[in-house]
């Protein structure tokens, strides 16, 4: 099965023979490397930029305003900071101009923890970027799910923000994205391109080589704005999204394993905007809840889920819902012991869980 | 230039002025809020609007203005009236129905792209539009503007960058309009370059340095620059010494500057125009009126036009499907 970084590749290799994709750019985005995940890799409109998070953001918008279709990647969440009034304009565009101009414009960005990648390279960002109305926000957790959020986010007239978890970009996924090869080794022959010792000989082996994309790809979608139940159970919520859907996973089978208790699941995969429906549905069947994310604990996007589940459910619940988040620390520190303490862990979500299913209704 | 053409030019300024005088006014009253806007630089702004492509889409020239380019509007065909109902925040404003500050022009069927209040952002923006229109041919180009003090903004470097690599040189016209101050702030307090125009030259863009308080320098400049552009596809960078007579906006008073104290673009134009025997003496004292009457008439129009309404504020946020 494919990694969520070839299933990226895919979508984008359909966008730009599809939809009218004309450009993914960024730093290291172009040949030779074709992106230091990898996710660009072969994609005949893929250019490198200079290092420049401004000049890449502006110049994306600059290219939907003349009515193109850019994806722009910042290598890293954490770079993405120095380009927030950017990102509020490519937001207020549509809004400001009375519906004139809109920005179809999709920017990726790698976030979250998990690879030690100590203090710059192991940011979130979602919290930051639900302050920017006018954009959709989305985070997938499973290949086949980055597959179609892509598609949908490339079809989309507005400005997309496609996050994707560090942690995850190079898990295969168990579902079969529609025109992948079944046999992954055979995926990875096709669409990887071939690696070399030193950059010298990347770069050699790589002017000769061009990918062979499955002819069957599709514009196989995942809805902005719809959720997933990853695990159905009956007797708590989780409501998350990227990496820590696999770590509330664990999570679960502890607890039913030792306590026989139920958990749901649910992977947001948008997060802007978010599905209430299917939120609201799960926290009402359960009555109970934990909102769950790696980001830091204050103005947390988790907190903003939390209210409205108040709001929205407040007489349905039978326990006090809950947020766990990331640690109110400067950063993710290198060594696993920093790390372990500033982000959850499969052991405090199992903490967290059966201290909301202890209290009594 | 003929004289029909440097007649127009003069009847553009004054309408420009008189726009401009208006919305002061109305600042200053119930009818608008805060006022910012170009005046003592229409000598430059209205060549300039004369001399651009209008038009939609790759084939015509794509403006990233800042918000002193009422008189480029003008001399573009934009209906003043247009201009004060963006100040007197009515739906009715095409620009943004009543969101935005005056001067902050967006019309998309001309390839003007939103302006917006955050300084020197457009120079990071600029790029897309013109690489776009390099990977499509043709002879439009992008035009950017700006004032001397906003570039000191890291995003006037990262413009003039990506204007410049290897192979991607851009059809980019870079203008500023050097008025000298930011806000209260002098160029030499904040400034250790002589000109803006160093910092282009080094990386490599042919510039020029005008007296953008004549209108003729202006007006041969701006097609030079605009030449080199639309034939070579390359960036070009032309630095205007300008005035600014009525402050920086309502935040240092928005009222005229003391008599001599800054050259009027308009009087050295009318003066020069008299004395070449082009106009009569009488002829400014004449259009002056006519056009302050009519900004008059056309405010007393927009004022019955309707406001925004509470729900109006949801729209817009996403585009239609």
């Amino acid at each position: 099965m494919a990694t969520m970084a070839q299933a990226v590749r895919m979508a984008l290799h359909y966008g730009e023979t599809h939809l009218g994709v004309t450009d993914v750019f960024g730093e290291d985005v172009g040949p030779p490397l074709g992106g230091v995940f990898t996710a660009t890799q072969g994609l005949k409109t893929a250019w490198n930029s200079p290092l420049d998070e401004r000049g890449i953001i502006g110049t994306a918008i600059g290219l939907a305003l003349a009515g193109q279709r850019p994806v722009a990647e910042i290598q890293f969440g954490d770079y993405i900071f120095n380009t927030i009034d950017l990102l509020k304009l490519a937001g207020n565009t549509c809004w400001s101009s009375m519906g004139q101009y809109n920005l179809p414009m999709v920017v990726t960005t790698i976030v979250g923890a998990g690879i030690h990648g100590s203090i710059y390279h192991s940011h979130s960002f979602e919290s930051m970027a639900a302050h920017i109305p006018g954009w959709k926000i989305v985070l997938p957790s499973r290949p086949i799910d980055a597959y179609g959020l892509m598609i949908s986010a490339l079809k989309d007239n507005n400005p997309t923000l496609y996050m994707y978890p560090k942690a995850l970009i190079r898990v295969k996924g168990k579902d079969l994205i529609p025109g992948e090869p079944a046999d992954e080794r055979e995926l990875k022959k096709m669409i990887d391109a071939p690696p070399g010792p030193t950059l010298y000989d990347i770069i050699d082996v790589r002017s000769r080589w061009e990918p062979r994309w499955p002819e069957g790809l599709t514009d196989y979608q995942v809805p902005i704005g719809k959720a997933r139940i990853h695990r159905e159970g009956a007797d708590i919520s989780v409501i998350t999204y990227a990496r820590h859907v696999f770590m509330a996973e664990k999570a679960a089978e502890i607890l039913k394993a030792e306590n026989g208790i139920d958990v749901e699941i649910i992977d947001l995969r948008t997060l802007y905007p978010w599905d209430r429906e299917t939120v609201f549905n799960s926290v009402r069947k359960t009555g109970r809840c934990l909102v769950l994310n790696e980001d830091t604990p204050v103005c947390n996007f988790g907190e903003h889920i939390f209210r409205t589940i108040v709001d929205e459910c407040f007489y349905e619940l039978t326990a006090k819902p809950r947020v766990l988040a990331g640690a109110d620390v400067p950063g993710v520190g290198l060594h696993p012991a920093y790390e372990e303490a500033s982000i959850p862990q499969v052991n405090d979500i199992v903490r967290e869980l059966r201290g909301i299913c202890g209290e009594a209704p | 230039m003929d004289k029909e053409l440097k007649v127009k030019i003069l009847d553009l300024m004054i309408e420009a002025r008189c726009m401009e005088e208006r919305m002061v006014k109305m600042s200053k009253s119930t009818d608008g809020f805060f006022w910012l806007g170009g005046v003592g630089e229409e000598a430059f702004n209205v060549p300039l609007g004369l001399l651009a492509k209008k038009g939609h889409g790759l084939d015509y020239d794509y403006f990233h203005f800042h918000y002193r380019n009422g008189a480029t509007m003008i001399a573009l065909g934009m209906d003043p009236a247009d201009e004060l109902r963006q100040m007197h925040n009515r739906i009715t404003d095409p620009f943004s129905g009543g969101r935005n500050f005056c001067n902050h022009y967006v019309r998309k069927d001309w390839n003007v792209v939103p302006v917006t209040s955050t300084i020197q952002t457009q120079c990071s923006v600029a790029p897309g539009t013109a690489r776009a229109q390099k990977r499509h041919g043709g002879d439009g180009i992008t035009i950017v503007t700006f004032g001397d003090a906003g570039t000191a903004e890291g995003d006037f470097h990262v413009g003039l960058n990506w204007s410049t690599l290897p192979k991607w040189e851009l059809p980019l016209l870079w203008i500023c309009t050097n008025n000298a101050y930011g806000i209260s702030t002098p160029y030499n307090e904040v400034h250790g370059q002589e000109h803006i125009a160093n910092i282009a030259a080094g990386y490599g863009i042919p510039t020029k340095v005008i007296n953008g308080n004549d209108v003729e320098e202006s007006y041969n400049a701006l097609k030079e620059a605009m030449d080199y552009c639309r034939t070579e596809r390359k960036p070009y960078y032309l630095e205007a010494m300008v005035s600014r007579l009525h402050g920086h906006s309502s935040s240092s008073g928005a009222n005229r500057v003391p008599d001599g104290s800054e050259a009027d673009p308009l009087h050295l134009w009318i003066d020069r125009l008299v004395k070449e025997g082009v106009i009569d003496g009488d002829y400014f004292e004449k259009k002056y009126t006519e056009h302050t009457e009519h900004m008059k008439d056309k405010l007393a129009e927009v004022r019955k036009e309707p406001a925004p309404t509470a729900a109006d504020v949801f729209k817009h946020i996403y585009a239609e499907a």
